[in-house]
């Protein structure tokens, strides 16, 4: 019924440093659009550099990548850029706001890029995402001045400015206490139900995981279980 | 790229950061100020020392070379090239210094295009008498109004005035070295022989200094018509033409010209002056050598800075390359600092090295009685300005241009993995 999204297929990844490693072997899924996915797995297994690899960021590896049916495998560095900015949206374990910006410049930021809209419209845009992670009041603060929770949430108003087709997790509660965390799984849950929008994170929160569609677990670079 | 965009991020960075920006906009500011003033000064030299050497001499002398060797009658009279002829001990000719038709000559020069002023000369070898001592110098006679064209004597002015040349034709000026060494001042008498044997006696009117040791040492102004007597010549000898173009340059095609035309020696004043022309050409390169130094080490300042403000920021660079920032917004962020530094300490620096230049151009200086400068050299001029901005600007670009690449090639998984 619904249409894939996301479809990797033959992707290997070798490490060079100190010496050759396998990092992913043979890992091969699709993800449907509007689907909350958790990766998990132990540490080591991959499974970050899995999500690397599937954010374009990381374009060393064998095999290919198609996102909203388009390949990304072997295009430059600066149109996966522009990619990213319109299709894909992070959330990163250590929140990573600009600390020189405001909140609200922090989430305007990327829609001032893609320069799709007027500054005005784009400000408008950027109180809407920031009302539905609970933040508009804190809008014209520095973000160096917010508690963890609350960068995190800025975050993700952030990696929802664009509208973008996938919302990426790396660890996105990993750093945050239980309400926090419950906030963020909540925001999540309600994007991918409510705006059809696929969820992609890698965590290592058995809570976190289960409350998503699917789990694809890994273990030494393979899938194992999906 | 959207140049707006990173605009506002440069500014954002550069705000959040105000001592860090503020240390490297001086660096640019103290480099592009000491060029100004280097530059102004040291030109400002250059100026002065060619003005001194060039005022007291003229852009074209017009004289007639005395030479003893001549062609012999015979050679004259039979020019076969297979014939030898031998004439033992030729007797040098009696031949005057003088220009033929002098005075006429200098009437129609100073009708002539390009020609700001002529002044006609007769001068001498000469010996200065005082009581018994004796010294040797030049005896120059001169038409007041027209040298003072020239050579502004009247500044050069140390005491008395040339003035009086005009009603005490039996006056002279003397050089202020030779003044002192003849122990006279203003209303002595000096006696003068010429080496031909003619003697007069002339009161001192006036004792003057060009600041140049040859003339002040040897020289002495009076009348044409004294000199004149004391050689025992008509009213009509001239030996020199002394002529100033408008236009320096236009000098040395002036004296070929003049040569063709009147048949005359001339010598023009680059060919009298290498040595201060070969001078100057040093000092200039010297002083863009300096000034250039000084760029180039507030260039390698703003290239540390930024430096470490790309190192500071390497955390910013991942995540605007996460959201959607090609390599280009991130140069150009970059940049956009750099240029903003260069361009907000270049226009300080232009207002601290004027600062300076006016100071030191204000200084009082004493460089004894001989020169006749009161403070230091300096020149103004709009051109120094708009160099040293046009290279503190390149410079800064450059140095920011290197780390902004570098930037630029940051990979953002290294450093969002942590």
């Amino acid at each position: 019924m619904n249409p894939s999204v996301l479809s990797a297929s033959h992707i290997n990844k070798y490490f060079y440093q100190p010496e050759r490693f396998q990092v992913l072997q043979e890992v091969n899924f699709d993800v449907k659009r509007g689907e909350f996915l958790s990766i998990v797995g132990k540490s080591g297994c991959g499974k970050s550099t899995l999500l690397y690899i599937l954010s374009t960021m990381d374009t060393d590896y064998e095999g290919s990548l198609e996102v909203n049916g388009q390949r990304l495998t072997g295009l430059s560095q600066d149109r996966l850029a522009a990619f990213r900015n319109e299709h894909l949206g992070f959330v990163f374990q250590f929140h990573f706001l600009l600390p020189e910006f405001t909140v609200l410049q922090n989430v305007m930021l990327p829609a001032q890029k893609l320069g799709k809209y007027s500054n005005k419209d784009i400000e408008e845009r950027a109180y809407e995402k920031l009302r539905l992670v609970n933040m508009a009041e804190h809008a014209r603060k520095p973000s160096s001045k917010l508690s963890g929770g609350q960068q995190q949430r800025v975050a993700i108003a952030r990696a929802l400015i664009n509208d973008p087709t996938i919302i990426m997790g790396d660890e996105p509660t990993g750093n945050l206490d239980k309400t926090n965390s419950q906030l963020v799984f909540d925001i999540f849950r309600k994007i991918s139900q409510e705006n059809h929008q696929t969820i992609i994170t890698v965590t290592h929160d058995p809570d976190f995981a289960r409350g998503g569609d699917r789990i694809i677990e890994m273990s030494d670079g393979r899938v194992v279980k999906s | 790229m959207n140049l707006n965009l990173s605009l506002q991020i440069a500014k954002t960075h550069l705000l959040a950061k105000k001592r860090q920006t503020l240390i490297a906009m001086l660096g640019v500011t103290f480099g592009i100020a000491m060029f100004i003033v280097m530059i102004s000064f040291m030109q400002g030299v250059n100026q002065f020392l060619e003005d001194s050497a060039l005022d007291a001499s003229p852009h074209v002398r017009i004289y007639n070379e005395v030479n003893t060797q001549r062609r012999s009658i015979l050679d004259e009279q039979n020019p076969q090239a297979d014939a030898l002829n031998v004439v033992y001990h030729q007797k040098p000719k009696q031949q005057l210094p003088r220009i033929k038709n002098g005075l006429q000559m200098v009437r129609l020069i100073e009708q002539m295009k390009g020609v700001w002023g002529v002044s006609p000369e007769v001068s001498s070898q000469a010996f200065f008498n005082n009581g018994p001592i004796q010294i040797s110098g030049i005896i120059a006679g001169i038409d007041y109004p027209r040298e003072n064209r020239l050579y502004n004597l009247d500044n050069r002015l140390k005491a008395g005035s040339f003035q009086a040349l005009l009603t005490n034709p039996k006056g002279i000026v003397v050089g202020a070295n030779l003044a002192r060494k003849l122990n006279v001042a203003v209303g002595d008498k000096v006696s003068v022989t010429t080496p031909t044997g003619g003697n007069l006696t002339l009161r001192v009117v006036g004792i003057f200094g060009f600041g140049i040791g040859t003339i002040d040492n040897t020289r002495c102004y009076t009348s044409i018509s004294s000199v004149q007597e004391i050689l025992g010549k008509d009213a009509s000898y001239i030996t020199d033409i002394h002529i100033k173009m408008t236009d320096p340059l236009l000098a040395l095609p002036f004296g070929q010209t003049l040569r063709q035309q009147f048949g005359v020696y001339t010598e023009d004043w680059a060919t009298a002056n290498q040595a201060i022309l070969a001078g100057k050409k040093i000092r200039n390169v010297m002083t863009f050598v300096i000034s250039m130094t000084l760029l180039v080490v507030a260039g390698f300042g703003i290239y540390n800075i930024m430096n470490m403000n790309v190192i500071n920021k390497l955390k910013d660079i991942a995540i605007l390359k996460a959201t959607g920032f090609g390599g280009k917004d991130v140069v150009a962020v970059f940049l956009w600092q750099a240029i903003i530094i260069g361009i907000l300490g270049g226009l300080l620096g232009l207002l601290l090295g004027f600062s300076i230049s006016y100071a030191l151009s204000i200084t009082p200086f004493d460089a004894g009685d001989l020169l006749s400068i009161k403070t230091f050299p300096v020149i103004f001029k709009m051109e120094y300005y708009v160099m040293g901005m046009a290279f503190g600007v390149i410079t800064t670009i450059l140095a920011g241009y290197f780390p902004s690449r570098r930037a630029a090639k940051i990979d953002p998984v290294a450093i969002l993995r942590g």
